[in-house]
C-alpha cells in the first residue's frame, strides 16, 4: 500500500465492504453501507486507533476483520496470507482475539470467571491435561492482575473495570498477537480507565501485541495509538501518525472533530476556537452522492456533490480523502 | 441571599442490603447567573443531590430530617407535593442523561413541550404553541412548524437533546439542572449543544447545575466546580483552583488519570483501587483506602470541609498537615 512501509503489515485490509440488508416494508429489502470500501494496514507491535462518531462504522470494521460478520467485499491478509476458507479463518481466530466494549453483557452470568476464561482454550483444545488447563487459567488471571482467589465467582461479583479484566484474560488466553479493542474503556470510571488503559500498554510490551483500538474517546485513543485512522458514514477519511492527525489534521472532517474534544484544561478551553459541525451525522441509508462528508462540510463545493474524492496518499505515511487537500 | 441554598443534605435509600447513604452531607449554594459544575465517578451521588433538590428521588429514596434546600427564602424539604408542583418545571428544571429515553415515545414534541407551558403560566393553547415555536427556534431546530407535530423517534440523539433543553427552558426557569446533558452524545454534537447552553445561559441568564464525569465538560462551561465523592464533597473551588490548585488527593488523582496532550505517550498514573462500597463506608476519610498519600488519622478520622484558599474548600487532613509544617497552625489548636 505505502512505499515508506517495506515490512509485511501484520493485518492488511484492502476495499473491505460490509453491507446489510434491512427490512424496507414487508417484501423488499433495503441495502445500508456500514463498511464501504476501507482499506488500511496494521504492523506488527503497533497500534491502531480508529475513531469516529457513533453509526460510522468503526465497530463493523473490528468484527468484520475478525470474521464474525462475513464481508460482502474486499480482502483480508494476515502476515501476507489471504484469509479465505474456513480453515483460513479457524486458524485466525487463533491468532486474532476480541476485547469487546460492555463489561456486563460481554460476560456470560451462568459462568464461573475461570470458565469464561478457559472457553477459548477448550474450543482451540490448547491443553493437555486438566491441571495444565488451570494452571494456563491462573496465569491469565494473574496477568490481568485478577486475584486467583476469584476464579470459581460469577461476573456479577465484581466491578466493571475487574469484569473488563475478565474480558481482556478471556482474549490473551489463545495467546494471540492481534487484538481487536472495541470500545474497551468507555463504559468505565475516569480512575478506573486509567488503570486499564496502562494494562493494555504493559499488555502491548509485554507480549508483543498488535491492537486494533476503536473508540470515540480522543483523547484515550491519542494518548495509545501509534497511528490513528478517521471514519465518517462508513469511509476511511483520513489515516497517518498519531501526532500528525491531532496536530495537523488534513481533512475537514478530522479537523471538526479535533477541535471538539473537550479539554480539561480551563484555559486553553476558554481560548479555544471551536469549529461547531451544523447539523447531524446522515442516516447511511441515504447518504450523500460524491463525498459523504459533504452536507456538514464547511468547504464543500459543486465538485465534492459529484464525485467520491480517492482515500490517496498526500503525504508519505498520511492519507486522506478530500479533494481540497491537495 | 443565594437564588439555592443547600445545607447538610442527607439523602438514604433504603434497601433490602441496608441504607445506602448516596447524599451524605453535602452543603452549597448556588449565585444567580451562575453555572456549578459537579464532578464524581458513577455512585458518588451527584445525580442524587441534584434530585434530592426537586425531590424526584426513586422509590426507596428519603431525604432525612435535619436536610435543608431552601430555593428563593422558601424550603422545600418537607414541603408538600403542591408546593414541589410549583417549582418543578417552573422555577427549576433539568434536563436528564439520555434523550433517547426521556422523551415519551408516544405524544409528540409539540406537545410535551407545551404540557409545561399550560400547567405553569395563564397561556392559552394557542399562546402555548406560539411559545413552543420559540423555543425550538431557540435551541436551533429548523422549522418549527413541522417538527412540533414530530415524535421523538423521528429526531436524532442530538435533536432531541435540544427538545430536552427547550422542555426545561419554557418556563424560564431560576435553575437549570443538567444531569450529564452530553454524555449519550458524539463529540461533534456534544459541541453543538455546550456552545447552546453556553449562549442560552448568557441570554437568559439563569443558574444552571452541571453534573458530569467528564472534566473536559466542566472546563469549557463552569465557573465554580464541586467534586464529590462516596457522597460527600471532598473540594469546592473555582474552576481554576480545581484544575491547576487542586487541594485533595482525589482531585489531584482524577487530574492526573486522565490522557492530555502532555502526558501522550507516557504512563498514566491512574487512582490505585475501586470505588468505594456505600454500603460499609469506613468510619474515617472515605477515599483513604485509595489515597497514596493516607496518613494513620485518615483512616479513623473523617476531616471536616476546611476553607484552603479564598473561596477554596478542601476535605483533607493533608493540608492541615502542611499548615502545622509551615507554622500557620498549633499543633494543639489542629487537636
Amino acid at each position: 500500500m505505502s512505499e515508506v512501509n517495506k515490512q509485511t503489515p501484520l493485518i492488511e485490509v484492502k476495499n473491505l465492504k460490509e453491507y446489510f440488508d434491512i427490512a424496507d416494508g414487508m417484501f423488499k429489502t433495503k441495502q445500508l453501507k456500514a463498511v464501504d470500501d476501507v482499506s488500511f494496514y496494521i504492523n506488527k507491535g503497533e497500534t491502531l486507533g480508529l475513531v469516529g462518531e457513533s453509526g460510522c462504522g468503526k465497530t463493523t470494521v473490528g468484527r468484520t476483520v475478525l470474521n464474525l460478520y462475513k464481508p460482502t467485499g474486499g480482502e483480508i491478509y494476515y502476515n501476507g496470507k489471504k484469509i479465505e476458507t474456513k480453515e483460513d479463518i479457524q486458524e485466525f481466530r487463533k491468532k486474532a482475539t476480541m476485547v469487546f466494549q460492555d463489561p456486563y453483557s460481554s460476560l456470560n452470568p451462568r459462568m464461573t470467571v475461570s470458565d469464561i476464561i478457559g472457553e477459548p482454550l477448550d474450543i482451540h483444545h490448547l491443553y493437555n491435561s486438566k491441571e495444565e488447563r488451570e494452571a494456563k487459567i491462573l496465569d491469565l488471571m494473574a496477568k490481568v492482575g485478577l486475584n486467583s482467589e476469584h476464579a470459581s465467582r460469577y461476573a456479577h461479583e465484581f466491578s466493571g473495570g475487574q469484569r473488563q479484566r475478565i474480558g481482556i484474560a478471556r482474549a490473551l488466553a489463545v495467546n494471540p498477537d492481534f487484538i481487536v479493542c472495541d470500545e474497551p474503556v468507555s463504559a468505565l470510571d475516569v480512575s478506573i480507565q486509567a488503570q486499564v488503559i496502562n494494562m493494555f500498554d504493559e499488555l502491548k510490551k509485554e507480549l508483543g501485541l498488535t491492537y486494533l483500538f476503536i473508540a470515540h474517546d480522543l483523547l484515550v485513543v491519542r494518548h495509545i495509538s501509534d497511528r490513528i485512522a478517521v471514519m465518517y458514514l462508513g469511509h476511511m477519511v483520513e489515516m497517518g501518525d498519531a501526532d500528525e492527525i491531532y496536530e495537523h489534521p488534513l481533512h475537514p472532517y478530522s479537523q471538526a472533530l479535533m477541535s471538539a474534544v473537550p479539554v480539561p484544561d480551563p484555559k486553553i478551553a476558554r481560548a479555544n476556537e471551536r469549529i461547531v459541525l451544523e447539523g447531524d451525522i446522515p442516516s447511511p441509508l441515504n447518504a450523500p452522492s460524491g463525498c459523504p462528508f459533504r452536507t456538514r462540510c464547511p468547504k464543500a463545493s459543486e465538485e465534492c456533490a459529484k464525485s467520491m474524492p480517492e482515500f490517496r496518499e498526500v503525504k508519505p505515511g498520511h492519507f486522506c480523502a478530500c479533494h481540497k487537500v491537495k | 441571599m443565594a437564588l439555592l441554598e443547600i445545607n447538610n443534605l442527607q439523602t438514604s435509600f433504603f434497601t433490602d442490603a441496608g441504607e445506602v447513604k448516596a447524599v451524605n452531607g453535602v452543603s452549597y449554594s448556588l449565585e444567580r447567573g451562575k453555572v456549578l459544575g459537579i464532578v464524581g465517578e458513577s455512585g458518588s451521588g451527584k445525580s442524587v443531590s441534584a434530585y434530592s433538590v426537586l425531590q424526584i428521588l426513586a422509590g426507596a429514596g428519603q431525604i432525612l430530617e435535619g436536610s435543608s434546600v431552601v430555593v428563593d427564602g422558601q424550603e422545600l424539604v418537607g414541603a408538600g407535593e403542591n408546593v414541589l408542583r410549583t417549582i418543578r418545571g417552573n422555577k427549576i428544571s433539568i434536563i436528564f442523561q439520555d434523550p433517547m429515553t426521556s422523551l415519551n415515545p408516544t405524544y409528540t414534541i409539540g406537545h410535551q413541550i407545551m404540557e409545561a407551558i399550560l400547567l405553569h403560566t395563564d397561556r392559552t393553547k394557542e399562546e402555548a404553541r406560539e411559545r413552543t415555536k420559540e423555543l425550538l427556534t431557540l435551541v436551533g431546530i429548523n422549522e418549527p412548524d413541522k417538527r412540533i407535530n414530530q415524535y421523538p423517534f423521528e429526531l436524532s440523539g442530538g435533536m432531541r437533546q435540544r427538545i430536552g433543553i427547550a422542555m426545561a427552558l419554557a418556563c424560564e426557569p431560576d435553575i437549570l439542572i443538567a444531569d450529564e446533558p452530553t454524555t449519550a452524545l458524539d463529540v461533534t454534537i456534544q459541541a453543538q449543544i455546550i456552545d447552546l447552553m453556553i449562549s442560552l445561559q448568557k441570554k437568559l441568564g439563569m443558574a444552571i447545575i452541571m453534573i458530569t464525569h467528564d472534566l473536559g465538560v466542566i472546563a469549557q462551561i463552569c465557573d465554580e466546580v464541586i467534586v464529590m465523592y462516596a457522597g460527600s464533597i471532598c473540594e469546592k473551588g473555582s474552576a481554576d483552583d480545581i484544575f491547576y490548585n487542586p487541594k485533595h488527593e482525589y482531585t489531584k488523582g482524577l487530574l492526573r488519570s486522565i490522557p492530555t496532550s502532555s502526558n501522550s505517550g507516557k504512563k498514566l498514573e491512574p487512582i490505585t483501587g475501586t470505588p468505594i462500597d456505600l454500603l460499609n463506608m469506613p468510619k474515617g476519610c472515605p477515599f483513604a483506602p485509595r489515597c497514596q498519600n493516607a496518613m494513620k488519622i485518615c483512616i479513623n478520622n473523617c476531616p471536616e470541609l476546611e476553607e484552603v484558599g479564598p473561596n477554596h474548600f478542601a476535605k483533607c487532613f493533608i493540608n492541615l498537615k502542611e499548615a502545622i509544617e509551615k507554622g500557620e497552625v498549633e499543633v494543639e489548636e489542629a487537636k
